[in-house]
């Protein structure tokens, strides 16, 4: 695989809450333009991968390779700049913001205004702030909840709020999305709903991280899938290895996983 | 040498009343989350009240003894209550309004507090009666009396039995559920209000004790005097790590030494540029050091964000 | 809505406009009637409004709790006060020391926010409170062994605002209307409300207000979208610093004196209570907390002695302390009562209907 490939090296990662340990040398990478898929049982450590690689967490050892360079670990804001967006297993909007708001917020790291600019409001401040407008509407209509733009984030219904996460997401231009359980709580028209918006977005250029319990939505989804166990990495291939690897049935104990 | 013994000595005592205070702010910060501003003027209405008993009672043939004991038992008794009725009156309305409202209303109190006492008790300086014949014993050059053995004394003793009463008792236990969540305590019958006002009342009485013991320490009183005793209490709570009561005992001490240590030794540190009445600032300087490199406190858990 | 009712909606906006502008330029007319402490009180109510709009920056918009934001106010007082009196016998002209006063502000927020500014709010609040003593501290006792502050004397004959012969402190004429020196400052002043009014309402529609806002909702969130928090909340502290400072300067100018008693605490909580008390982030509640907050005294200053006459036959209570103690009741009602502030925006409304759910 070239590096020209190659996205995104996990390099032994590894992080403990006191005794625990939560992830143990993982190793893994993801190329340009796949849907790559983690699954695990709960507490497998696919969060705290998440919050490792985009710095909420720092992890004791192994470092991350994004883009071909290093990332620093414990900056959040850094992560994104990169170009790492990520959404939130437990939905985190703004409640008390308008939808538009919220992608509008996305935007901050790709646009420049201060505040100098914001009390002259001189002619570059508005036609940033006219440009901001217009993406986070376009945002909007690409995860097709437009009409929804006024309403507060906290008055959406449970799946607009997930794709307003996707759309202000999505505001920060990133390389990688990085998706936390996405599908959670969504009925299955829904959940059919947002397998076509991320086809799409993959579609479009950006390469997509998607952490799913719903291993059905996963094995359709994804190119390639690495399943963690109590930390661990068990196994790494595509969906159709994967799910006849005894190792996953197993710790799966024979849960549905065909 | 002479001068490091007195000085710690000193800390020592000082440092133990920290301590008794830093424990009634970190108690209530623990399981609210407020930083009960009020705190400091309960610690000196306890003084007053002290103050009161025993000069009332000082013509009256009691033991000298006896007198202090009632008048340490009365203000505990009224700072008890007060806490009780701060937390009722004040405080509990407001558990589920915005993070500032509270803080408001707890500055509201303390000033409503300070001049309900500078009424009542005037606004000069309260001279309090000496009720234990002074002893004062030599160490090595540097000198301690029998109050600030019984200071330290007491102060342990209040210790002691906090921790019991926390680690030991099912409303110790109710309290330690209480700040870890509030909810699954109250799921799990946990009554929050009864815990909550009991915050008030032990840490409260705490104070009262606190502040009897400034009131003898020093032997004078003032209506402004809970202010900056509260704050620095406060800035001991956040140096042990707030919420922790073993950190609260623990940045009481440790405040304590270092404000006498400072004070006995900044006119040589910076060639008598700087005198001993800038003692105040080393609290504050010291507590800005220490959160920036343990921004939790010396002794608090570090908690990370939850994703 | 028609057109026709949103141009009157319009016009309207304008017409209030205009009542505010007509009220706000009779006012030192109206107060001098009652003699001139009272164009002062009304010149406080306005450096108060002006201090709290700073401080509403800080609480308001970033959402961080700013106890010691006295001690900015008090770094461009003395600024003023050491660099245009004769107590170094220095005497600079006030374009040079008010920017002066809120850069020294501004470089003091910076270095006690950059390494606090990452803790919890509320370790912000003692660090800002103990930073606020600090400063009153060194107030207090820099007047040995070298004489800097003058100590608890404080400075005394500070120049006044002056642009070649025109003075700000004596009075004058124009066009026939003749300008006591108070009333000279009400102006400057007013304008600098409006100058801190209109930066708030600009702030609060752009993308860093926006950042801002973002941060108080979900500071986490706002991280994963790229904001730089600690650069962000930087910014609202050394703004409102800034604020602090050039106010502090205006008050040295005015008043003519300087000491650290101008400076406590209180003043800190004071400030801080204009802004929550009348609407955090709310830029009419704030100017209405802090004209309560600044008449509200004055006006038991006046009233109680002779109510207590009227009703008692004599002073009962020290007048001074039921003052305050009517201060302190009226903060610990307003939160029990309108724990969201006197008038607040509907945004703040919203965020407490959701805390109560």
């Amino acid at each position: 695989m070239s590096a020209q490939q190659v996205l995104l090296e996990a390099h032994a990662v590894a992080k403990h809450f006191g005794g625990v340990k939560a992830l143990h040398d993982v190793s893994l990478t993801i190329r340009r333009g796949e849907i790559y898929g983690l699954i695990g049982p709960n507490g497998a450590g696919k969060t705290t991968f998440f919050n490792c690689l985009t710095g909420l967490y720092k992890n004791e050892s192994g470092h991350f390779v994004f883009d071909g360079a290093r990332l620093a670990a414990d900056a959040p804001h850094k992560a994104a700049e990169v170009g790492i967006a990520r959404t939130f297993q437990n939905i985190r909007l703004f409640g008390n913001m308008t939808a538009i708001e919220n992608v509008m917020v996305g935007r901050h790291l790709r646009t420049r205004a201060g505040v100098l600019g914001a009390i002259t409001r001189n002619a570059s401040t508005r036609a940033e702030e006219a440009a901001i407008a217009r993406r986070a509407e376009e945002l909007l209509h690409y995860v097709g909840i437009h009409e929804r733009a006024h309403d507060y984030a906290k008055n959406l219904s449970y799946g607009d709020q997930r794709r307003l996460e996707i759309a202000r997401a999505l505001a920060t231009e990133p390389k990688l999305l990085a998706l936390d359980e996405p599908a959670a709580g969504m009925n299955g028209t829904e959940t059919d709903a947002l397998r076509v918006l991320v086809e799409g977005i993959c579609r479009d250029g950006v390469t997509v991280l998607l952490i799913e319990h719903d291993v059905k939505l996963v094995m359709g989804l994804c190119g390639r899938v690495a399943v963690l166990d109590y930390g661990e990495k068990i196994c790494e291939d595509v969906p159709a290895v994967v799910q006849r690897d005894p190792r996953v049935i197993e710790a799966y104990l024979g849960g549905s996983l065909a | 040498m002479d001068t490091l013994i007195q000085q710690l000595i000193n800390g020592v005592t000082l440092g133990a009343v920290y301590a008794l205070v830093a424990l009634g702010y970190t108690m209530v910060y623990g399981i609210i989350g407020l930083i009960n501003f009020a705190h400091g003027e309960v610690v000196m209405i306890g003084t007053m009240v002290a103050f009161t008993v025993i000069v009332s009672l000082a013509g009256s043939g009691m033991p000298p003894l006896l007198v202090l004991a009632l008048g340490l038992a009365v203000s505990t008794l009224v700072c008890m209550v007060l806490g009780w009725a701060l937390e009722r009156v004040a405080y509990r309305p407001l558990r589920h309004a915005p993070r500032l409202t509270p803080l408001i209303t707890a500055i509201g109190m303390s000033i409503v507090l300070q001049n309900v006492a500078m009424i009542i008790w005037g606004r000069n300086y309260i001279t309090f009666p000496p009720m234990i014949n002074k002893q004062i014993y030599d160490l090595g050059g540097a000198s301690f009396t029998n109050v600030q053995v019984s200071i330290v004394f007491l102060a342990a003793l209040m210790m002691i039995g906090l921790i019991y009463l926390v680690h030991r008792t099912r409303i110790g236990m109710a309290m330690r559920a209480t700040a870890q969540n509030p909810q699954v305590a109250s799921l799990m019958g946990v009554d929050i209000n009864r815990v909550i006002a009991m915050a008030f009342v032990i840490g409260s009485a705490l104070g009262a004790i606190a502040g009897c013991m400034v009131g003898s320490y020093y032997e004078i009183a003032h209506y402004q005097m809970g202010f900056m005793l509260g704050l620095k209490a406060f800035t001991a709570a956040v140096l042990g790590g707030i919420g922790n009561l073993a950190g609260a005992m623990a940045g009481g001490l440790l405040l304590g030494i270092i404000e006498a240590l400072g004070a006995g030794y900044i006119g040589d540190l910076t060639g008598d540029f700087l005198g001993s009445h800038y003692q105040d600032i080393f609290a504050f300087i010291v507590l800005i050091i220490v959160l920036m490199f343990r921004p939790s406190g010396l002794f608090g858990e570090r908690t990370g964000d939850r994703a | 809505m028609s057109t026709a009712i949103k141009s009157l909606a319009r016009h309207q906006h304008w017409l209030a406009l205009l009542v505010v502008g007509v009220v706000l330029l009779l006012v030192p007319f109206v107060a001098a009637l009652g003699g001139q402490a009272w164009v002062r009180i009304a010149n406080f109510a306005i450096l108060y409004v002006f201090l709290a709009l700073g401080l509403n920056i800080v609480v308001g918009y970033a959402g961080l709790l700013d106890l010691g934001y006295v001690a900015f106010y008090a770094v461009g007082a003395y600024t003023y006060a050491l660099l245009a009196s004769p107590h170094f016998a220095i005497h600079l002209p006030f374009w040079v020391i008010l920017p002066l006063g809120a850069g020294l502000a501004c470089v003091f927020g910076v270095l006690l926010g950059a390494p606090t500014l990452k803790l919890r709010g509320d370790y912000l609040a003692i660090v800002t409170l103990g930073f606020g003593e600090i400063i009153r501290i060194f107030m207090n006792n820099l007047n040995a062994p070298v004489n800097i502050t003058n100590g608890a004397q404080g400075i005394t004959l500070i120049d006044p605002i002056r642009i070649g012969g025109f003075s700000l402190s004596q009075s004058s004429t124009f066009l026939g209307v003749t300008l006591s020196g108070p009333q000279k400052y009400y102006f400057l002043l007013v304008g600098l409300a409006i100058l801190v009014i209109v930066i708030n309402i600009r702030l609060q529609d752009s993308r860093i207000g926006r950042a801002w806002q973002a941060i108080r909702e979900d500071e986490v969130a706002a991280k994963a979208c790229g904001i730089n928090t600690r650069n962000i909340k930087l910014l609202a502290f050394a703004m409102g610093a800034s604020f602090g400072g050039i106010a502090g300067g205006v008050f040295s100018a005015m008043q003519g004196f300087v000491s650290p008693e101008s400076f406590s605490l209180m003043e800190s909580i004071t400030i801080l209570a204009m802004v929550v008390l009348g609407g955090m982030g709310h830029i009419p509640g704030v100017i209405l907390g802090a004209v309560l907050l600044t008449g509200l005294p004055e006006a038991l200053r006046y009233g109680i002695e002779p109510l207590q006459k009227m009703v008692f036959g004599r002073l009962l209570i020290d007048p001074e302390s039921l003052r305050m103690l009517v201060f302190g009741l009226a903060l610990v009602l307003v939160m029990r009562f309108r724990p969201a502030g006197l008038w607040p925006s509907p945004q703040r409304r919203r965020e407490l209907s959701e805390s109560t759910d």
